[in-house]
């Protein structure tokens, strides 16, 4: 599957106080209304600027901080396809896969916000349109790869009852 | 990398009939499985949309009302009640507003075990690595898959082993040794990763020191915070909990990452600045910056001995004109030892607010949000922007002393002038 969409720009450690905020997420299980406040702390316009289909491109450790799954969740229904980073912290990396949401590790030095990405999940190959590179992405341990194509954990479980290896 | 195991490495293999290697992704029984109310409402969406009718985990599970509580909100207080509806009908224990944050409950009820393999929703389960288990903080759909299955999928972390060798000076407390770790490891340098901390200085702390310690492990990115099991892990066992345990140990030719030595004989108290946690300076460095709110309380510092050195600075005297004073025992238990020794008179005298036992103004939701442009000390173990509620504020992480001797001077003050 190829996906097409603009790279949006963050740095190093963002933490999941930043994707969506404690005082909104201990409230509400209504993703639609969480989204509307992602990234807020930190960039107060991002959740009226992405579009559906655009990727979160970041530094090292991205999403850094707390277990809660609301962070990847808000995110994919602000419309992010994907989340490419350095590297992430391990609970989040966890739950984004398993919420079907890509997160893809990798060299993102060159990515700058506003340019025009292309990713291709199956290949791992991430062509960057607006300068012509081509970056590849770490690839995703086989039990995390079958959980995404399964559309996330909780649709793998309801096919499988239980985990393989 | 040697032929021996680590600590993480026996554990995750004994629970998955493995020889467990760093690297290698294995299927493990769990012992017990955690949530609290910012993450077990989602976990019990994730449960039900897998449609699997009864949990594994019978017996052997717990949620906790601790982030949120008493409920603030309307809506808070249906998730609330969905939490104690799924518990009642498949079986797990319910602990409720006023019994504490859900680490120290865990703790409290002995449900934590040398040798043991714990999943909790809450990324500071790493808490209980000082225990001699196993227990990592996971989202709430692994949670429902390991309350449904009894079991979960771990990559086994490669090993960083740590040494803490010195005699800590009176003012300096295991918060500090966990501060300059920090600082020193930074936000990522344990990402995926295990921590073995021991030696000397591990040793001669009781196991309130070592549950802050191990506590702060996430906030280097790793995955546990391990400590081996001694004469005191077996005296704090003592009357928790009547389950059989064996600890374990690592093998002297272990294979680890990376090895690293500290010596706290002169560590100074540290404080983590605004807005990371590893942003670490010796307290001297912040002296004089003006304080509006202290926080002394949660899975961090919300303990008895956190208490008490608190307690012991502020006996008799009263907070700065215009400071605050948040203080939240960590459970029913802490906050029970705390009013026989009259700790919390001590509080209520010198003008603190006594909270409920729970997370009170840590996580942003209640009990204590900041105003604008405000700096508040605090003993927990996260300063992010807008963490405890208002972006605009400014949040130090110290030790209970620390907070105490900032309260009453109304500035960031070094405790060693208010000991000996």
């Amino acid at each position: 599957m190829v996906m097409k969409g603009r790279a949006h720009r963050f740095g190093d450690d963002i933490n999941t106080d930043y994707i969506i905020s404690g005082r909104y997420k201990f409230k509400t299980l209504d993703m639609a209304e969480l989204s509307c406040h992602v990234m807020e702390d930190l960039d107060p316009g991002f959740a009226d600027r992405v579009n559906e289909g655009d990727f979160l491109v970041a530094g090292k450790n991205f999403g850094c901080g707390s277990s809660r799954e609301q962070a990847p969740l808000a995110l994919k229904h602000a419309g992010v396809a994907a989340v490419l980073a350095q590297s992430f912290a391990r609970i989040y990396f966890r739950n984004s896969i398993n919420n079907g949401l890509p997160a893809l590790v990798c060299d993102t030095s060159r990515i700058v916000d506003g340019d025009e990405l292309e990713i291709d999940l199956q290949t791992g190959l991430i062509s960057n349109a607006s300068t012509g590179e081509e970056i590849r992405a770490h690839p995703l341990p086989p039990v995390m790869l079958k959980i995404l194509s399964e559309g996330g954990l909780v649709e793998y479980m309801r096919k499988h009852g239980a985990l393989t290896v | 990398m040697g032929a021996g195991r680590t600590i993480s490495e026996k554990i995750l293999g004994a629970h998955a009939d493995a020889d467990a290697r760093a690297g290698d992704i294995v299927i493990a029984r769990l012992d017990y499985c955690m949530a609290q109310d910012g993450t077990a409402p989602l976990a019990i969406r994730s449960f039900e949309g897998m449609e699997g009718g009864e949990i594994a985990m019978k017996g052997r599970a717990a949620f906790c009302i601790d982030h949120n509580a008493p409920s603030p909100l309307r809506a808070v207080s249906d998730l609330h009640a969905q939490m104690r509806d799924f518990a009642s009908k498949y079986g797990l224990e319910l602990n409720d507003v006023g019994e504490g944050v859900c680490h120290q409950v865990m703790l409290d009820r002995g449900h934590v075990v040398p040798g043991s393999l714990v999943i909790g929703a809450d990324s500071h389960t790493c808490t209980y690595g000082a225990l001699n288990a196993f227990a990592t903080g996971v989202g709430s759909t692994d949670l429902a898959t390991g309350l449904l299955s009894g079991s979960l999928w771990f990559r086994v972390p490669e090993t960083i082993k740590i040494r803490v060798r010195g005699t800590l000076e009176p003012g300096v407390f295991a918060k500090d040794i966990a501060l300059m770790m920090v600082g020193d490891i930074t936000a990522d340098g344990a990402t995926y990763m295990a921590l073995e901390t021991g030696g000397p200085a591990i040793e001669a702390l009781d196991l309130d020191g070592r549950l802050c310690i191990s506590n702060l492990a996430v906030e280097m990115g790793a995955k546990a915070g391990l400590m081996e099991a001694d004469e005191k892990t077996r005296a704090f066992l003592e009357g928790r909990t009547r389950v059989e345990y064996e600890p374990v140990s690592p093998d002297p030719d272990a294979g680890y990452a990376e090895e690293r030595s500290y010596d706290v004989g002169d560590l100074e108290p540290m404080v983590a600045k605004p807005h990371t946690v590893d942003n670490v300076c010796p307290v001297g460095e912040v002296e004089g910056a003006p304080v509006a709110q202290g926080l002394i309380g949660t899975c961090t510092n919300g303990r008895l001995a956190d208490l008490r050195a608190a307690a012991e600075i502020l006996k008799g005297r009263r907070l700065a004109p215009g400071v605050r004073l948040i203080v939240a025992p960590a459970s029913r238990g802490v906050m029970l030892a705390a009013l026989r020794e009259g700790l919390i008179e001590t509080f209520t005298e010198c003008g603190a607010a006594v909270m409920c036992p729970g997370c009170a103004s840590c996580v942003g939701t209640h009990q204590g949000i900041p105003g604008d442009g405000e700096n508040v000390i605090s003993t927990a173990n996260r300063n992010f922007k807008g963490r405890m509620g208002n972006p605009e504020a400014f949040i130090y992480l110290a030790s209970p002393a620390t907070v105490a001797a900032s309260v009453l001077e109304g500035k960031i003050t070094d405790p060693r002038k208010y000991l000996g």
